[in-house]
């Protein structure tokens, strides 16, 4: 129980940036050899810190991609042109370089897969991340928990892990994904082409008869208004867990 | 420290900002919202507060009988754990000392209780002696539910998970009771300036 859980320090150590994956045009993922990482559960994050060489640091929080069956830590950084981490996350660090991070950090924001509810997840934008990361542990572990994502993107090309959230939908194994695309649709795009509403959700969202435990994770007033959508459906404030990813100084 | 970040410069800020920002913090001029799940809707007829526990006789105002103590204006920079720092924020609250006037306590520490069920401990001296304000009106307008409204507790020395958003009262109990965040993974005091984010800073 989280009450009663013994943790020691959280100590900064060094993580090597052993592969990068670009997702979209402003998205990647950092893939991390961190040698004595101790586990994470899905959901969490690491502070990262930067240190230029006159000694100023910078600190940031990055959630966390990767499900704690991998090896390897991997974070999915967007790069905000006004930023002052994310730009040398995405742009400036390469293959082998040192990153310096503490983690995980977290315990309420967390989906462990012991748990028979059904889960809703609902992202925006970069929020999607540490839904991934417990999508990610569902299939490490072949859960069959009944999942639905309900993603919201600005445009096709901004959807992050479009692929991986393809293939794992496919599966047949409980898992459905539905994509919003908000300001730009494809030609033929047959998903959601708004922000997200009541009448979505009543489309998407398990009814609240089954008892489902809510994760919504993206910007402020996308995050606000789906817990409170929620609410006014009938979720149980205490089953919608919410997580807000820093709309400034990234 | 001897690792530098390959590259990295970093956006340095003037020297009178940097010496009040705590370490690790970084400046913002917005004002973020951070909450573990959705923002209650407490309507002032239904709101009360009060203070409870270790108390011969538990206090409590409502809303209209709340806004009739006296009130302090205070600007304050306040520090998220989250790692942004805003400067010189202006809040309009009724000072902890104001509510707690006359009250014959041995309890040592304080539970923030708010609506949706949100806790969050600290010793008592930290709410009490200018410290601490119950807080409805941020720049001059009434605090909106997404910050916190219609009441929030002030306690601008600790990281701002100490601040209770929809403070529902205080329980003064002579023993330490961790809150919310502190049983997930956050530090049981959370002062800025040393840095006490999580378990063991």
């Amino acid at each position: 129980m989280a009450g009663t859980a013994v943790l020691g320090r959280l100590i900064w150590q060094f993580g090597t940036l052993a592969e990068l994956v670009q997702e979209t045009p402003k998205v990647a993922s950092l893939i991390l050899d961190v040698p004595g990482w101790t586990g994470h559960l899905a959901g969490q994050h690491v502070d990262v810190r930067l240190t230029a060489d006159d000694g100023y640091q910078a600190e940031r929080s990055y959630s966390i991609a990767s499900p704690p069956e991998d090896s390897r830590l991997a974070i999915t950084v967007e790069r905000l042109d006004d930023g002052e981490v994310s730009p040398y996350l995405v742009g400036e660090l390469r293959k082998g370089d040192k990153l310096e991070l503490r983690g995980p950090i977290g315990g309420y924001f967390v989906w462990r897969g012991d748990d028979e509810r059904p889960v809703l997840l609902v992202a925006g934008g970069s929020g999607v991340v540490p839904l991934m990361a417990m999508i990610r542990h569902r299939a490490a572990n072949h859960l069959k928990t009944p999942t639905r994502l309900l993603y919201s993107s600005r445009s096709l090309d901004d959807v992050i892990y479009r692929a991986e959230l393809e293939r794992l939908a496919s599966a047949g194994d409980g898992l459905s994904v539905a994509h919003t695309l908000t300001r730009m649709q494809t030609p033929g795009w047959s998903g959601y082409a708004r922000r997200i509403d009541s009448a979505m959700l009543a489309e998407v969202a398990w009814p609240k008869a089954q008892m489902p435990i809510v994760y919504v994770c993206g910007p402020t007033p996308m995050v606000e208004n789906v817990a409170s959508l929620l609410v006014d459906m009938g979720y149980d404030p205490a089953s919608v867990k919410t997580e807000r990813f820093g709309a400034t100084g990234g | 420290m001897s690792f530098i970040s390959r590259g990295f410069r970093g956006k340095r800020r003037d020297t009178a900002s940097s010496s009040r920002l705590p370490p690790g913090q970084y400046l913002v001029n917005d004002f973020p919202v951070l909450s573990a799940g959705p923002t209650p809707r407490v309507p002032q007829a239904e709101w009360s507060f009060v203070i409870e526990g270790e108390i011969d006789k538990p206090r409590s105002w409502s809303w209209d009988e709340f806004r009739k103590l006296p009130t302090e204006q205070v600007t304050k920079d306040i520090h998220c754990v989250t790692k942004w720092s805003k400067f010189d924020t202006g809040w309009t609250g009724v000072s902890v000392d104001t509510l707690l006037e006359g009250v014959d306590t041995a309890a040592e520490y304080v539970v923030e209780f708010s609506y949706g069920g949100y806790t969050t401990n600290l010793p008592l001296e930290d709410v009490t002696g200018g410290k601490a304000w119950v807080a409805f009106e941020f720049d001059g307008q009434p605090l909106h539910p997404e910050h916190g409204g219609p009441a929030r507790m002030l306690v601008p020395h600790l990281y701002f998970w100490k601040s209770a958003k929809w403070v529902r009262g205080l329980r003064l109990v002579n023993e330490d009771q961790p809150g919310f965040w502190e049983q997930n993974g956050y530090n049981n005091y959370g002062d800025p300036w040393r840095e006490q984010r999580y378990w063991g800073d």
